[in-house]
Order: C-alpha cells, then sequence, then structure tokens
C-alpha cells in the first residue's frame, strides 16, 4: 500500500533529518534513489517550489511529494490524501520527541552525552546537504552526454547553467546582496533560463 | 477564545509567514508568542529554539511542538504542529496541482532548467553558512569529508550515516575529555 509506504518513508526523514532548511535534501535524495519516485531534477524543482512559498522548507517538500505519488494511484483525491499523510509522516516523529524532551528540557540541555552526539552531527548535516548539492549539480550543470575524452568535454558541460550558477554563487557572496530573499534569485533564474531558451 | 483554536491559528499565522522555515521563523515567533501572547519569555523561547535545531525533525515543527506543550500539554503540542503546517499543505497542493498541468509546456521547462541552476548555488551557499558554524576542528572536518564522499561517491543511506557520526561525536568528546583530565591530574 503506498499510502502507507509514505508514510513510513517521511517518518524515517522526520527522525533522522536534522537542523532547518535543506536538512531533508540529501534523505529525499536517497528516497528518490531507493523508490524510483522522483528524479533529482524534480528534486531540484522542488526545492524551487519550496523556497519560494511560505512554510518551512522541509514540510512544503513532504507536502510535494506526498502529493505528486499520491496523484499517480490515480485514486479520487489520492493527490491531497498523499500530501496529507506524507506531512503527517515528516511532523509524527518530531511531535514524539518533543513531548518525550519537554519533561526534562533542563537535564537534556546540559547533558555531556547530548552535547557529544550533536558534535558529532552537526558536521555530517553538513557534508550530507554538500553530497545532495553535487547530485543536484549533476542534472542542472551537465548535458548527460558520455565521457568520451577530454574533447567532450565542452558537450557534456552545460555551459549556460554554469555561467548562471556561478554568477548567482558569485552575487550571494556579495555583502550588500546576502539580505536578499532566495526567491528573488529563483525569479531572476526562471526569466533568465525563458530568455535566452535554457 | 478557546485555547486549542488560539494555538491552533497563531502557528497556522507563522507557517503562513515564513519562508524557507527555520531560521527564517525567530523573528515572527519572538513577535507572537513571546510579545504579543506572552506564551514564553525570550530566554525560554531560544532554548525551545535550541532544543529545536539538535533534535530529530524541523525546526518549525520542534519550536511549534514545545511551546504548544507548554502552553496546553500534549494536545496542545500536537495542535500546534498541525496548525504549523496547515498552510503549506493548501499552498504546496494548489501549487503542485498548477504545475502538473503546466509542465509540457516550453516556458515551463526553459524557466525550471533556469531555475535548477540558480538551485545549486542556493544550496552551495547555504553549505559554506553551515559549515562555518559545523566544521569548527579537525575532527569534525574529518567527518564532514567522509559523509560528504561516503554519500555522494557511495551512496550509502544517509540514516547510516547520521547515526554513525553521533557515535564518533560522542566517542571523539568523551576520549578528548579523557585525555585532558589525565593532563591536568599530571600537574
Amino acid at each position: 500500500m503506498i499510502f502507507f509506504r509514505l508514510f513510513y518513508e517521511f517518518f524515517k526523514v522526520g527522525l533522522f533529518a536534522i537542523g532547518g532548511g535543506l536538512a531533508t535534501l540529501p534523505f529525499l535524495r536517497h528516497l528518490g534513489d531507493v523508490t524510483g519516485w522522483f528524479s533529482a531534477a524534480d528534486l531540484a524543482n522542488m526545492v524551487a517550489v519550496s523556497e519560494s512559498t511560505p512554510g518551512a522548507m522541509g514540510i512544503n517538500m513532504a507536502t510535494y511529494v506526498g502529493f505528486t505519488i499520491g496523484g499517480q494511484t490515480g485514486l479520487p483525491g489520492g493527490n491531497i490524501v498523499g500530501a496529507v499523510i506524507a506531512t503527517l509522516g515528516l511532523v509524527a516523529p518530531s511531535i514524539l520527541v518533543i513531548l518525550i524532551i519537554a519533561k526534562f528540557l533542563q537535564k537534556f540541555r546540559q547533558s555531556r552525552v547530548v552535547d557529544g552526539v550533536f558534535s558529532g552531527l552537526r558536521p555530517a548535516s553538513t557534508g550530507l546537504i554538500a553530497a545532495a548539492g553535487l547530485s543536484v549539480a549533476q542534472i542542472a550543470l551537465l548535458t548527460g552526454a558520455a565521457w568520451t575524452g577530454w574533447n567532450s568535454l565542452t558537450a557534456i558541460i552545460n555551459w549556460k547553467g554554469v555561467i548562471l550558477a556561478a554568477a548567482i554563487f558569485i552575487c550571494m557572496q556579495v555583502k550588500a546582496l546576502k539580505k536578499l530573499h532566495p526567491i528573488v534569485y529563483i525569479a531572476a533564474a526562471a526569466v533568465i533560463g525563458v530568455v535566452f531558451q535554457f | 477564545m478557546n485555547r486549542y483554536l488560539d494555538l491552533f491559528l497563531t502557528f497556522a499565522k507563522l507557517g503562513a509567514c515564513t519562508f524557507g522555515g527555520g531560521y527564517a521563523m525567530l523573528p515572527i515567533l519572538q513577535r507572537e508568542v513571546v510579545e504579543k501572547r506572552g506564551w514564553a519569555t525570550e530566554d525560554q523561547l531560544a532554548d525551545y529554539y535550541a532544543v529545536g535545531q539538535c533534535t530529530p525533525g524541523i525546526i518549525a515543527v520542534n519550536t511549534a511542538t514545545f511551546v504548544g506543550y507548554t502552553q496546553a500539554g500534549c494536545l496542545g503540542g500536537t495542535i500546534a504542529t498541525l496548525g504549523v503546517v496547515f498552510p503549506s499543505l493548501v499552498i504546496i497542493c494548489i501549487i503542485a496541482a498548477f504545475l502538473q498541468n503546466f509542465a509540457e509546456f516550453p516556458v515551463v521547462i526553459h524557466a525550471f532548467a533556469g531555475i535548477r541552476a540558480c538551485v545549486c548555488a542556493l544550496i552551495f551557499s547555504s553549505v559554506i553558512k553551515l559549515a562555518k558554524g559545523s566544521v569548527v576542528n579537525w575532527w569534525s572536518a574529518v567527518i564532514f569529508l567522509v559523509v560528504l564522499v561516503l554519500s555522494a561517491f557511495v551512496g550509502l543511506s544517509p540514516v547510516l550515516l547520521v547515526v554513525l557520526s553521533g557515535v564518533c561525536g560522542l566517542a571523539i568528546t568523551s576520549c578528548i575529555r579523557y585525555l585532558n583530565r589525565g593532563k591536568e591530574a599530571a600537574k
């Protein structure tokens, strides 16, 4: 039953993804690889939609995946049921864990064990997001052509994408532009994509 | 007003007003929860937020559960969480339905090809920001690199990597503390 699977998979994401924003991304990439529910390109689109709409990114991504997968069942209203189930799956572990921790907050805050575990988890979470970023880069910045030696390099690299990504990355490191919301860059990239026929 | 309804509406408003979640939510959370409703003090909120960052799950959801729990117990925690996810559910369902109908249009295809290049830049710039806070000494740099390689090139499950890194973090910090204790005793 696909809905049970959706709940279970997103429960796992909610249980192991730690931190805000993109923390769920590596888990979703793995989920896409294992289940075939969505490709790396779909995932990149989902990131863009989640960043450009209100609400926490992780929740938006879960809703989006659930809607798509639920819709594939062909059941009437399956897409909305899928969206609700994936979202509930994602938040269920949070509710359980926080309700337990809330009872002994002070002990948790001062625990050396918790502190030690999290000093290992923080760099790991960053490494996972970087790895997921590489797989998004692979589909966004390469054409998918086969490697047949150094002279095939120009055919493999999606030059328009590389230039745009590099330009946006550099802009984001400029102090004056750092405060700009990501939605500004996403909108600009959409316009550039249409104008220059990406 | 009914306490549960109040919790639901307050957190639904929060969910609808934050873009990007987590870190973007804090200023609005302060205004709504601390200043307007008095549900928590500034310090308490900072505590909830810190715990929300280092427990499983989305920060926004964790913080909502925390505040809801302190106001109205387990049911309150659940209702606050449902409130914070409700706007996402509605908005994303509408957008997803819209995109499915227009996904084949050339304009949409070109726009998303451009957007994907932008998403790469967004991801790597957030990696740099995160690394400044998380890669702070030689062994956290080792964990970062090993996890990056094992995930990107070996394809190990992120769940396994998270569990192993937690164990490593605990083992390494315990060892360092043990060694330092030995040094102090020698003096």
